[in-house]
């Protein structure tokens, strides 16, 4: 448990524990559209957390996280609408799969030396790839949807993840929660470190005697089945699965935003780009709402903006420039 | 019904011709600049929407309207490259990936914004019409378009072999320090270079509008495709754009008869996932 803290100054530990306490209380100080607002918030943290794990630390771009998203939702809720089986138990199938998606994605990939643009692109391919087989796949509703028994909402049966949006709340923190602690544990280990050299000059940790191959797929593997809770998480909460939307290449660069707006390869990084830009394009929302200004595509344009503007003059993301001027970096 | 497969096999080449020119302005950009643009199949949407402006307002024929689009599209390709992706031409990778994403995202919902979600397209007088040999027929406005995507090629190659200012290009993209020892403007020409491939897409927009709807959403698609047809293709090879377009065009043309045309991109991937584990480098590339 030190190593977990090790090295952090004591006013950032205060400082995550007064977050952690903030966010613990939150759902009983706000009203239902703030509780749902965060809901998605955490979402977008737990979900740009698994991606940081490929991109952050080893270096390998992924454009195509909707895929595990959707295959760990689908698999997950089709264990539970077609066989009944609760959706924790769904979880490990649904983990299976996307682990083996992922290794047969980094196996390609990395056996024959793609990288960079062109995994990126082997990525979106083989989402795209999925999404159109999903689509032609009646059993599973093909382009109609898959849906589940809406859930009863006045008790919170955890077991089956059937109930207020409160329950999902608790699940989903305390899922980024844990999934925080195991990347920090996985950043300090030896092979974050591995991961480190990799992402920073593949040849030359190659020529240090790191077995590239195998740690790059380790981190294909890892942050795919890191991503199936998320899908898991999407299916019961939303109750209803399109291929044509989760699949989709906006929804893998929604999970990526996050991550890169709030700092790249950071732990703290995809959970404060996920509190900055949801709450931002959901308030835009709100405010065109407001103003009668009823067209679709501007808070698309709005992400857009923030983007380019944070690719252009951030390129390092919000949080390191944060910890520096707040004093909450780790000392060394 | 083989005659069936025939129609659809020629069909699909000859819109492979206009797939082909598309991924070349790809191939050309990330060739010399080594940017990938993510923005293609949006930047082609774009010019797609100006080709309906012009033919809406002034009566302009697609293909009469190629000129003036490629043109314009010249000119705002050049602007962004000089504006905007010049200073990240030695950031990392990832980073001018995310600009371009951002660009595209900005596009595409503009678009949705300026022109509404419903397909549109232009009505040629000629759209109806075919040739027929023997058992083969022929749209018209295919092999008009598929013609059309052959000379702005050829003309394209022509550049680049023999004149100055292509070779100059070419000098850039084989080794950026001595194209900057030697003296060469290397911004101009990168400039230029993002211009010439936007006006090929821009040309490649005007004809697909000929055989296609435009919707402000396909953007993300056509990026897609033009990027496979590349891979395919082999980086770095303009012939092979052009026949891996070509190939992209018959295994969706096909697909479309034997299975379901929903299912024509499926093909598509899988084409890519074949080329990538057998001949990494593409069709007529060269092994890095």
């Amino acid at each position: 448990m030190n190593m977990l803290f090790d090295g952090l100054p004591r006013r950032a530990l205060v400082a995550l524990g007064l977050f952690l306490a903030v966010l613990l209380v939150a759902p009983w100080l706000v009203n239902a559209y703030i509780l749902s607002l965060l809901v998605v918030v955490l979402y977008f943290a737990y979900a740009g957390q698994a991606w940081n794990v490929m991109m952050g630390f080893a270096g390998q771009l992924s454009l195509g996280h909707s895929l595990y998203v959707g295959l760990g939702a689908y698999a997950a809720a089709m264990m539970f609408t077609k066989f009944g089986v609760n959706p924790w138990v769904g979880l490990l199938v649904a983990v299976a799969t996307t682990t083996a998606m992922g290794a047969i994605i980094g196996f390609l990939a990395f056996r024959f030396g793609i990288g960079g643009v062109y995994f990126a692109i082997l990525t979106i391919a083989f989402s795209e790839f999925v999404r159109v087989g999903f689509d032609h796949w009646p059993w599973l509703g093909g382009s109609g949807g898959l849906f589940l028994p809406v859930a009863n909402l006045s008790s919170n049966d955890l077991l089956n993840l059937r109930g207020a949006p409160i329950m999902f709340y608790y699940v989903m923190l305390a899922m980024c929660v844990a999934a925080l602690g195991f990347c920090r544990w996985l950043l300090g280990s030896r092979l974050g470190y591995y991961w480190q050299a990799i992402r920073e000059n593949e040849d030359a940790a190659a020529a240090l005697g790191i077995p590239v191959f195998r740690y790059k797929m380790i981190a294909v593997m890892l942050s795919s089945a890191m991503t199936a809770f998320a899908g898991v998480f999407y299916a019961f909460y939303y109750n209803n699965l399109f291929p044509e939307q989760i699949f989709s290449m906006g929804r893998s660069i929604e999970i990526i935003l996050g991550p890169i707006i709030g700092g790249l390869g950071t732990l703290i990084g995809p959970i404060v780009g996920a509190f900055v830009l949801t709450p931002l394009a959901d308030g835009l929302s709100e405010l065109l709402q407001w103003a009668g200004i009823d067209v679709p595509g501007v808070k698309q344009v709005f992400y857009g903006i923030c983007l380019l503007l944070v690719v252009v003059f951030l390129p390092n993301g919000i949080w390191p420039m944060l910890a520096r001027r707040l004093g909450l970096e780790r000392e060394h | 019904m083989s005659d069936l497969y025939l129609n659809a096999a020629v069909g699909g080449a000859l819109t492979g011709l206009v797939y082909g020119l598309m991924a070349l302005g790809l191939s050309v950009i990330f060739g010399v600049v080594r940017v990938v643009n993510f923005a293609h199949g949006e930047m082609m949407t774009g010019a797609m929407y100006g080709a309906i402006l012009l033919a809406q307002a002034f009566k302009l024929d697609p293909l009469v309207a190629m000129a003036p689009i490629a043109i314009g599209m010249f000119l705002l390709g050049y602007g962004l490259q000089r504006g905007l992706v010049n200073s990240f031409v030695q950031r990392p990778e990832h980073t001018q990936f995310m600009l371009m994403v951002a660009v595209a995202i900005i596009l595409t919902n503009s678009q949705l914004i300026a022109f509404g979600p419903n397909a549109r397209n232009v009505q040629v007088d000629y759209a109806l019409d075919s040739y027929q040999f023997g058992a083969l027929i022929i749209d018209k406005v295919r092999i008009f378009a598929a013609i059309a995507a052959l000379a702005v090629s050829g003309a394209l190659f022509a550049f680049f072999r023999f004149t100055l200012t292509g070779r100059a290009i070419r000098a850039c993209a084989d080794n950026y320090l001595g194209a900057q020892v030697v003296g060469l403007n290397v911004k101009h020409l990168y400039g230029l270079t993002f211009g010439i491939g936007a006006a090929c897409l821009g040309a490649a927009g005007c004809l697909l509008l000929l055989l296609l709807d435009v919707t402000p959403l396909q953007g993300p698609s056509y990026t897609l495709l033009a990027f496979i047809i590349v891979i395919v293709g082999g980086m770095g090879s303009l012939t092979g754009a052009l026949l891996s377009g070509l190939l992209v065009g018959v295994s969706e043309a096909l697909a479309g008869v034997a299975f379901d045309p929903s299912a024509k991109s499926m093909f598509t991937f899988a084409l890519l996932i074949l080329v990538l584990l057998f001949r990494p480098q593409g069709l007529l590339g060269r092994r890095p």
